[in-house]
């Protein structure tokens, strides 16, 4: 009754193209990007924008860089770890060189370096498909986890093998760093996903987006239609890269303020394309509700057993974690393959046709 | 424009030919020694039992085979193999025997994919979008719903191809192929799997396609009726050689051209 | 100048100033491809037999092998833990069957590859609450399996050969020999790989897939089990093992998805590759180069045969 578009008629070609054409989506998006940035900083404790709305933002930003690459291209990745720390590292010297620059600034330029790596180490797809592309990912990974250990230039030589995030500013107000408020470092989060999510919409919606989609679906009938396959599918790693390199600059240095190299091993990888695959592939909505349920649910896990009144140890808890995120998978596979983003649509299906069963 | 006639077209220009191609995959001889020119403005049929290298000889058109003996003249330009690439930036299009629709997306994203040659807006625009990404985008999206209109897609344009009846996928890849705006246009098989009404309005699509934009068309098919009423030429292959070449008329007649389908008498 | 005399001078001249050392090291080269090859071939016996690339293959070696040390470590006898264990993977192939392949039938493979993911995740959870995370040592000498070493003297120097990885090595020849043969001979292997062609169509000649699958999720947990079993006996018994398990898709590459005897061959190489390469090289590049040094050698197989050193040289139609 709510969700008609009755009398939401497009005049334009434009129109029919827009993000959101129906005028209910365009209302809910603005009311969600008010709770987001103006509610949350007032009413939600540090607590759960630390450990929840932040981490769920950098790591959808990540799920989105690996969506466009594997969802939206079609080329499976485990390599999303590695690039992560290439950005995260990347921004840690090129900000140790240039403390004056701004972070934010700073920040993009690593998504750069990223990107790069992203290229270089996508050039066999021109040559190996499918599968057999996902083990030159690995050895991505494996090559860049291990340089992360043993290349002590990145760290500056620390004994630890860690790095720890200097206090940067923006107009004067502590964004990194020991003295950065949850909040201050949350706005600069929001914001930057924010951008970023639309600039992969127009992307997506636009002659790119269909080009890569095309090499995903048929890279054959792509090819004869002059798609050229080499610049296409590095653009998809180069622009994957770029987006996981930034979240991964935004998770040492805006949310957890250091880094060692186990951050962006090939668990990290694993985690990511969990998220993409319960989320929805080819889904930049989807991205956002995979992040949300498998970083969400451990922390619902974990706080189960006290509500209930019942104690189980931590690393149990873990297990069960565990058991419970593999069991999802298969569930989400055998019951919805597209993942929660086509929940979603189903779910909006129905409210359109509410209170009518069809 | 209107179709050339008869005489136009055997005075007019060769816009592909192709010289003692031969090509084959392991021992098989897929094709052998195959010549055959296809004038600017024709329809080009080619026929021929199945497995007589019809498609590969379309595959080798269009660069995705290279043929180990032989060479491909394409307005003008001799070459001995063609790059997909530079096959479809000199105006060829196609259609395949197995649909070859990019099953992930809509009717109306496929045939959009088929404009991508000639979208020029570049990565940063494309970030953008506002302004001219979007002008470069609404101004095809305007051409692809004229091919829309053309081929009476407007129902099924925002539905996922692989959930459309086989028949609307055919004129979906139709339109994909129309919306490369081609100087020659492969077919292969357009009507396969097709009932009567379809294949009636299929070959009425592919006669506007000549009529009205000059298309020069080469099809593969096996109907002979549609192969006699609408082609201006037809080539005959078998086991890989071309066993005919010349008009519908007489290719009917041609001894040859019986035995290889209907079998020699012992 | 200098750098080139190091890549390229230095160690062959190494190699051959302490031959024995050089033996030693292909020695182990083989060894260590000979358990690579031992996890591939049960990712190779899933593949051959549904198409499937079982992801899931290394948690199950890790999931036999603690079975096996946690039935003996309750007071069952080595033999008898050893039968209960061959058991338990029986209902595990069952298991997999029943809530994860039938389900999924038809799907494409990288769903099903998903799928295997998130088994694999379960089992890791499952392996950790029952038997706890900690490394456990396995019990080779219950099993008769022998311990010690053999010294070769050998070009003025000596190589030590242990018992265990001897018997690695034989152990491991045997189970290809057995399963090279069960494929290509009995009936049950020709209908094994008709399932891989094509599971509609096996269906349609009556092989019963349900059967298929959990026969060779069961071969599969054998090979786990010999794998866990004498990757045990040489370190013991981690979920550290799990990620090596990704090593075997190195092997893989090289070998072949569906080659049982491309199996050996793919490990042996990267085996020997990746030992030499760490001994030889690695004081070059730094240590630890063996957790990507095998990757990278598939990769530059790959670049110059997309479809691997056995593989069947894909022909693509349109």
């Amino acid at each position: 009754m709510f969700y008609r578009e009755v009398g939401q008629f497009k005049t334009s070609y434009a129109a029919d193209q827009a993000l959101f054409p129906i005028l209910q989506d365009r209302i809910g998006l603005i009311l969600i990007l008010a709770a987001a940035g103006i509610l949350a900083p007032l009413l939600a404790s540090a607590f759960v924008i630390d450990s929840i709305i932040m981490p769920v933002l950098i790591f959808s930003l990540a799920a989105i860089g690996l969506n466009l690459l594997t969802g939206y291209t079609g080329l499976l990745s485990l390599g999303t770890g590695g690039f992560m720390g290439v950005g995260a590292f990347a921004c840690y010297k090129l900000t140790i060189f240039f403390p004056q620059t701004n972070i934010i600034v700073l920040i993009i330029c690593s998504g750069l370096f990223s990107a790069a790596a992203g290229v270089v180490f996508g050039l066999p797809s021109l040559r190996i498909k499918g599968f057999y592309l996902a083990v030159a990912t690995l050895a991505a990974q494996f090559f860049l986890s291990w340089c992360f250990i043993r290349v002590p230039w990145l760290y500056n030589y620390n004994v630890s093998a860690s790095i720890e995030v200097p206090t940067r500013t923006l107009f004067g107000i502590a964004i990194t760093g020991p003295n950065a408020s949850p909040v201050t470092r949350y706005l600069v989060v929001l914001a930057i996903v924010t951008v970023m999510t639309l600039l992969a919409s127009n992307l997506i919606r636009g002659r790119i987006g269909r080009t890569w989609m095309a090499v995903r679906d048929m890279d054959i009938a792509a090819e004869l239609i002059g798609i050229r396959l080499l610049p296409t599918k590095l653009l998809a790693f180069a622009v994957s890269s770029f987006y996981c390199g930034v979240a991964g600059a935004m998770m040492v240095f805006l949310w957890l303020g250091n880094a060692e190299s186990e951050s962006f091993s090939i668990n990290q990888s694993f985690l990511i394309l969990f998220m993409v695959i319960i989320g929805g592939l080819g889904s930049l909505l989807g991205s956002f509700f995979g992040a949300t349920l498998i970083w969400g649910l451990p922390i619902v896990l974990r706080a189960m057993p006290a509500a209930f009144g019942v104690s189980i140890s931590a690393s149990t808890i873990e297990h069960i974690t565990f058991m419970t995120v593999g069991a999802l998978i298969i569930f989400f596979l055998i019951a919805e393959p597209s993942g929660l983003a086509r929940l979603w649509q189903v779910g909006k299906q129905k409210l359109r046709v509410w209170p009518f069963p069809y | 424009m209107r179709a050339p006639t008869g005489q136009e077209i055997a005075a007019g220009e060769i816009l592909l030919s192709v010289d003692n191609i031969s090509l084959s995959f392991g021992g098989v001889k897929a094709v052998s020694g195959v010549s055959l020119d296809i004038r600017k403005g024709e329809i080009r049929a080619i026929i021929g039992p199945n497995g007589a290298g019809k498609t590969t000889l379309l595959n080798i058109i269009n660069g995705f085979y290279h043929p180990q003996q032989g060479r491909i003249t394409f307005k003008g330009k001799s070459r001995s193999r063609m790059r997909p690439y530079e096959a479809a930036r000199g105006g060829i299009a196609r259609t395949f025997q197995n649909v070859a629709l990019f099953k992930g997306m809509t009717a109306l994203d496929n045939i959009m994919v088929g404009r991508t040659l000639k979208m020029h807006r570049g990565f940063v625009w494309q970030l953008l979008r506002f302004g001219p990404a979007l002008a470069e985008e609404v101004a095809h999206r305007r051409v692809v719903e004229e091919i829309i209109d053309f081929l009476k897609l407007q129902q099924v344009r925002k539905i996922q191809v692989g959930k459309l009846p086989y028949g609307l996928q055919k004129r979906v890849e139709l339109g994909r192929a129309l919306a490369m705006e081609p100087e020659l246009l492969l077919l292969d098989e357009p009507m396969a799997g097709m009932n009567l009404e379809e294949k009636e309005d299929m070959s009425r699509y592919i006669l506007d396609v000549n009529d009205h934009f000059g298309t020069t068309i080469a099809l593969i098919e096996h109907d002979m009726g549609v192969v006699m009423d609408l082609s201006d030429r037809v080539v005959v292959l078998d086991h890989g050689i071309k066993i005919a070449d010349g008009a519908p008329s007489d290719i009917k007649n041609d001894q040859a051209v019986i035995a290889a389908y209907l079998g020699v008498a012992h | 100048m200098d750098l080139l005399y190091k890549i390229f001078i230095d160690p062959p001249v190494q190699m051959g100033a302490a031959p024995d050392l050089l033996v030693q090291a292909l020695w182990e080269g083989c060894v260590s491809g000979v358990l690579y090859a031992l996890i591939a071939l049960g990712f190779v016996l899933i593949f051959k037999a549904s198409g499937v690339f079982n992801f899931a293959q290394g948690i199950m070696v890790v999931f036999a092998a603690l079975t096996l040390v946690g039935l003996n470590g309750h007071g069952v006898p080595a033999f008898l833990a050893l039968a209960i264990t061959l058991g338990v993977m029986f209902v595990l192939a069952l298991a997999v069957e029943r809530v994860v392949l039938r389900p999924l039938v038809n799907q494409p493979e990288i769903i099903l590859f998903m799928a295997t993911f998130g088994l694999t995740y379960f089992l890791i959870g499952l392996g950790e609450l029952i038997f706890g995370g900690e490394p456990k040592v396995m019990i080779s000498d219950q099993l008769w399996l022998p311990g010690g070493a053999y010294r070769i003297e050998i070009f003025g120097g000596f190589v030590q050969l242990q018992k265990i990885d001897i018997a690695a090595a034989v152990i491991a020849l045997l189970l290809v020999a057995a399963l090279a043969v069960f494929f290509q001979r009995t009936r049950i292997g020709r209908a094994l790989r008709a399932v891989a062609d094509s599971h509609m169509a096996a269906l349609s000649v009556g092989i019963s897939l349900e059967q298929i699958w959990v026969i060779v999720w069961f071969a599969a947990g054998i090979v786990a089990l010999a794998t866990g079993i004498m990757w045990g006996a040489r370190s013991n018994v981690s979920f550290a093992l799990e990620i090596i398990a990704l090593k075997a898709l190195p092997v893989l590459i090289l070998g072949g998805f569906t080659s049982i005897p491309g199996a050996i061959v793919g490990g042996v190489i990267i085996g020997v590759g990746e030992k030499l390469g760490e001994f030889y090289w690695g004081p070059l590049l730094g240590s630890g180069i063996e957790s990507w040094l095998a990757y990278v050698i598939a990769l530059v197989f790959l670049l110059f045969r997309p479809q691997g050193l056995f593989g069947e040289r894909i022909i693509e139609r349109v």
